[in-house]
């Protein structure tokens, strides 16, 4: 089938050029499908984190209303005693209100005057000055000026989420409230300021007054109870398995064991919790000390797979050069080895523990899931986690929570980027080479 | 010669197995057939900043075995890599310089590496037989390159491709068996079959033997005796014994540099170089 | 209390090492100050640590068994139990250390044993997992039959509660809720088999080093979005782009359907599978693609000709731990899959799955006992089982596939 030595050859002839044609077109198709596939990918990234960040960058500042509100005695403390357990009780809603009223003296019908209310948070506003007044009896008969934030319906109209266009019936919002809104707002009574409440304030009812604050602590609490229990727990079995572990059937066994771990479903190691942290140890509900154990459970894999690996990468010759010098076997794998390896233990750590902050699914079956107004102040006070509060928050349909859930998830992402690189950081920096 | 007068004799005969006649000119058609297969002209190959050779002159027959010999690094399986392009493989590596094959440069934009490599078929220092069977193996090329229409047509490619490879008799009652169940000799003579099945004017074979025992050594040269008749072979070889035993040119290369190019016999009975006197008697290497 | 009771404990620790130290040091010449000599075995540290060791087991334990007693004994006999314990922990510490004592061996002995506990953490943990799911789902069998679970057609867990209710085996047919788990994990599949293999086709084989540098940290931050994120994703975006996009044709499809909660899942699968095959792909040895090339196939064909078949199966086992991810997901179908446990083959439609029953059933007020709640270990352990099955099977096959290029 071959031409001679001196012939030319098929594969120029018309039909093989021809062909080549055809497999050509078809090698720049395969190729376009690979980029076509990156750029999908890709674009989903892009997709997913401009969705995300379109929604919730505006949940960083808010809208304020400034507005002198006088503490009318006879309102709120009418038996003039100015004490503190009386003071709190007051009500503080009607001062406001008449604070707003005043505000706008032409508004007299009883209809209008609770749309008039609408504009401000009422809860936000009424705990405000009751707290000010709490801290400072004397204020009580004088004129305050405070700044308190408006409703989420009025901040989302001055956030252009709201139509003005679209027909009275169809938004949240009424023709009337919209001129008083811009009223206020011509004047500068009405503001946009950074959102302090949000990363300082614990969930509420009201997306105006809910914040961050107590999920973060809460997961703060739990990421340091998995660290604190994980990270020796999975180094030290590394370092028998690695180091110490004679080569038989158990040793056989805990590998495969660490490997399928590695892969049981997040909501399984849920299931253990709540089977045995709270049904069988009867440790406390939506507590981050259960909700640590778990994560350090799930979390125990991947540390002791990076740390095995970061051991197996330095060299034996150093432990070979200990044991030279008459260091027993543990001094010249805790003398020389593990010092050695690690940066890549850290990095490793460091990367579980970040995946166990993005965990959901485990802390919803222990409970970590309550509506939790308070920040905790204990590993064993009922908490709530940073995703969690975003899987909650994702529920309620309002813009304003979308808004706020965005704002959540930007802050935890940004995290999750900050300890990644964080990790990428220290394995290029302490990274020993020889 | 004449041109007419080659293709009258018979030498040379423009048309593919097929039986389509190739257009060409009279000179083109003289120049196939007289000049060398292969001119190098001044070709030097990059890694990134290094220079691995020298600028190279160098012509490969038309006919017969040429070796390639020297010491290991001296750039020799680089230069055998020049002729297929398989360089452009490598990340980083750039080759200069000129390589007409059959007058035409290789290395120029129109050409299409993947088109050479079937004409310039190649075969490795390990046997590396794809993990099918040994029939789908030497199938491989003239599948990709439509070779065959018929089921029949391509029977008779891998039978004659393993015949001429001296593997026939011992395969043909397991064509179906994985290719990788032959001994280490019958794999790099199934990769030959392999790289005969495409057809290709020359085989470039990178220490062929360099894997094998002496017996399938001994086979493996036997077959490139034959093989020479009807491809033009260059093969790089540690071994000089096996550059005297197969081939009828023999260049020395020494660290990147074209240092000897003579008939194989002149090489180790009158080497010129002093270099080459060396590494034959084998005071360096 | 718990804190200072800590305290102490931490106090009494170290006393007790400064005083084992101190006397191995103080006994005799055999240890000279710098801690080296030729007669002693041990340095005066591991003399410490033993003391330290020995003194805190016995107190902790001591401390552990009089909490428990605490009730009948009274708390002024756990402190002086403790504090007896302690001290002759401190007696038994002062009787052994001398300089023949081998204080390095005792302490490098209890520094292996507590490794070996450490790694016994792991093996623990697959107990305490399949004990408990086991065990629940067995009190959960004696209420409703294994076969009217796993063949069953009705899925109303909710009713089950209901007192009057007697006939409530037909409540608890699992059917439905695994067709929607196995459809979402196919609509998942069926987006990130194809772009993650492609992916890793074209890191490998086509890109440039620097493409690569690029691109694969990009995909891998895929990986790294935390899932609760992906499932706002699927239900703020990307269900209502569906169904715009449905309606747009004159289809009606709800905003919570298996394939808004599938593509966006396969999105998340879509670097695990591409790392997983980049890998595989590597594997293959590059004399098999050289031999490809020599004889002039193209890029494409050595891809699907040559070195696909070779990686087939660490491919098929990559894809099977996709799969296996893809099914023990929760928090995405939690939020944009859906609840009602349809019996459909309409990705269109909303479907649940047994990760959306898991956590339906175990949110909100509970008693434990309920068959409703029990339900809950019943599926998480089929799901156990078929995650677990999956990955011992995908383990295999790349494991064989590894041997074979090693």
């Amino acid at each position: 089938m071959s031409s001679s030595p001196t012939g030319i050859s098929i594969h120029q002839s018309d039909r093989a050029l021809k062909r080549l044609k055809v497999r050509k077109a078809k090698e720049a198709r395969f190729r376009m499908c690979g980029i076509g596939a990156v750029v999908a990918a890709v674009t989903m990234l892009g997709w997913l984190l401009v969705s995300i960040v379109g929604t919730g960058y505006t949940a960083f500042y808010q809208h304020y209303l400034t507005i002198d509100v006088e503490l009318t005695e006879s309102v709120i403390d009418p038996t003039g005693a100015r004490d503190p357990d009386e003071l709190r009780k007051a009500n503080f809603r009607k001062i406001i209100q008449e604070a707003i009223y005043d505000r706008f003296p032409t508004v007299t019908e009883r209809r209008e005057k609770s749309e008039l209310f609408k504009i401000v948070s009422a809860s936000g506003a009424t705990n405000q000055a009751r707290q000010m007044v709490y801290n400072d009896p004397t204020l009580v008969g004088k004129t305050l000026t405070i700044t308190v934030p408006t409703s989420d319906d009025v901040d989302q109209l001055l956030k252009g989420y709201i139509d003005r266009d679209a027909p009275e019936n169809r938004r949240k919002i009424s023709n009337k409230q919209i001129v008083w809104v811009d009223a206020l707002t011509e004047t500068g009574e009405i503001k946009s300021k950074f959102n302090t409440t949000f990363f300082t304030a614990t969930d509420s009812r009201d997306p105006e007054l809910a914040g961050i604050a107590g999920a973060v602590v809460g997961s703060l609490m739990a990421l340091f109870v998995a660290f604190a229990v994980s990270v020796p727990v999975g180094v030290g079995a590394a370092v028998y398995l690695e180091e110490f572990a004679p080569q038989n059937r158990f040793t056989d066994f805990v590998e495969i064991n660490i490997n399928n771990l590695a892969a049981v479903p997040s909501i399984v190691f849920g299931l253990l919790g709540l089977a045995v942290f709270l049904n069988f140890f009867g440790m406390p509900r939506s507590a981050p000390l259960v909700g640590g154990l778990v994560l350090a459970l799930m979390t125990l894999p991947t540390i002791i797979i990076a740390t095995r690996s970061a051991l197996r990468a330095v060299s034996p010759s150093i432990v070979d050069g200990a044991l030279s010098l008459g260091a027993s076997h543990t001094q010249a794998v805790f003398h020389h080895k593990v010092p050695l390896a690690a940066p890549g233990i850290l990095t490793g750590s460091i990367i579980g523990i970040a995946q166990a902050l993005g965990e959901t699914a485990p802390l919803l079956m222990i409970g970590m899931v309550a509506f939790v107004t308070e920040i905790p102040s204990g590993l064993t006070e009922p908490a709530s986690a940073l995703p969690v509060q975003i899987f909650l928050w994702s529920d309620s349909a309002e813009r304003a929570w979308a808004e706020r859930t965005s704002a959540a998830i930007i802050v935890l992402l940004s995290v999750l980027i900050c300890m990644n690189a964080l990790a990428i950081f220290l394995r290029s920096r302490l990274e020993r080479r020889w | 010669m004449e041109a007419n007068a080659i293709q009258d004799s018979g030498l040379f005969r423009p048309v593919t197995p097929g039986g389509e006649v190739i257009k060409m000119s009279e000179k083109r058609a003289h120049a196939l057939a007289v000049e060398p297969k292969f001119k190098c002209r001044d070709v030097r190959v990059f890694y990134g900043a290094t220079e691995a050779l020298h600028g190279i002159d160098m012509d490969i027959e038309n006919t017969g075995v040429t070796a390639l010999i020297g010491p290991s690094g001296c750039g020799k399986s680089t230069f055998l890599r020049v002729f297929n392009r398989m360089n452009d493989t490598i990340p980083n590596a750039r080759v200069t310089g000129d390589i007409l094959m059959d007058g035409e440069n290789i290395y120029d934009k129109k050409i299409d590496p993947v088109l050479l490599r079937a004409r310039v078929g190649m075969v490795f220092q390990k046997p590396n037989p794809f993990p099918k069977s040994i029939y789908d193996n030497v199938a491989y090329g003239p599948r990709i390159h439509g070779l065959a229409t018929k089921k029949n047509d391509l029977n008779e490619i891998v039978e004659t491709s393993l015949q001429k490879a001296g593997l026939w008799n011992e395969v043909k009652d397991r064509l179906k068996d994985p290719g990788t169940s032959l001994s280490g000799g019958q794999q790099q003579r199934l990769v030959i079959a392999r790289a005969i099945a495409v057809s290709p004017e020359v085989i470039l074979m990178d220490e062929p033997a360099s894997a094998l025992d002496p017996i399938a050594t001994a086979k493996l040269e036997e077959l490139i005796d034959e093989l020479k008749e009807k491809f033009c072979i260059v093969i790089v070889t540690h071994s000089m014994a096996q550059a005297a035993r197969v081939s009828q040119k023999t260049a020395f290369f020494h660290l990147g540099d074209l240092v000897e190019y003579d008939d194989t016999e002149v090489i180790f009975k009158n080497p010129k170089d002093q270099r080459t006197q060396d590494y034959i008697t084998g005071r360096t290497g | 209390m718990t804190l200072i009771s800590a305290a102490l404990l931490a106090a009494v620790i170290m006393a007790a090492f400064i005083f084992g130290r101190g006397l191995a040091f103080s006994r005799g010449g055999a240890f000279s100050a710098s801690g080296v000599s030729g007669r002693a075995h041990s340095l005066p540290a591991y003399h410490g640590y033993f003391a330290a060791w020995a003194v805190g087991v016995a107190t902790i334990l001591a401390a552990f068994i009089g909490w428990m007693l605490r009730d009948t004994i009274g708390f002024e006999v756990v402190a002086i139990l403790v504090i007896v314990t302690a001290g002759a922990g401190f007696v038994v510490c002062h009787q052994l250390i001398n300089p023949d004592f081998r204080a390095r061996n005792f302490v490098e002995t209890f520094v292996k044993m507590a490794l070996f506990l450490c790694s016994g953490v792991a093996v623990l943990t697959t107990f305490g997992i399949v004990l408990s799911l086991v065990f629940e789902s067995l009190r959960f069998f004696e209420q409703v039959p294994l076969l009217d679970f796993l063949t069953g057609l009705q899925w109303s867990p909710q009713t089950a509660l209901r007192e009057d209710q007697a006939g409530q085996s037909g409540a608890f047919g699992a059917v439905p809720i695994f067709t929607g788990t196995f459809m979402i994990m196919g609509v998942a599949m069926f987006v990130a088999a194809p772009i993650g293999l492609l992916i890793a086709v074209y890191l490998s084989e086509y890109a440039s080093k620097c493409t690569r540098a690029l691109v694969k940290p990009i995909i891998e931050i895929l990986a790294g979005v935390p899932t609760v994120v992906y499932g706002f994703f699927a239900l703020l975006t990307v269900g209502p782009a569906i169904r715009g996009f449905a309606e747009s044709f004159g289809f009606s499809v709800p905003t919570q359907s298996a394939i808004a909660a599938g593509s966006v899942m396969g999105v998340m699968i879509i670097p695990f599978i591409s790392s997983l095959s980049d890998d595989v792909i590597n594997a293959v040895p590059q004399t098999l693609r050289d031999g490809s090339y020599a004889l002039g196939a193209t890029r494409s064909e050595t891809m699907t000709k040559v070195i696909f078949p070779a990686a087939l199966p660490g491919i098929i086992g990559a894809l099977l731990l996709a799969i296996s991810r893809a099914i023990g997901e929760t928090m995405i179908v939690v939020m944009a899959a859906g609840r009602a446990a349809n019996l459909t083959g309409n990705p269109f439609e909303a479907v649940t799955t047994v990760t959306v029953q898991i956590v339906s059933l175990l949110t909100g007020d509970q008693e434990f006992d309920s068959a409703k709640t029990l339900a809950a270990f019943a599926l998480g352990l089929v799901l156990f089982v078929i995650t677990l099955a999956l990955n011992v099977v995908a383990l295999l096959i790349v494991r064989k596939y590894r041997e074979r290029y090693e």
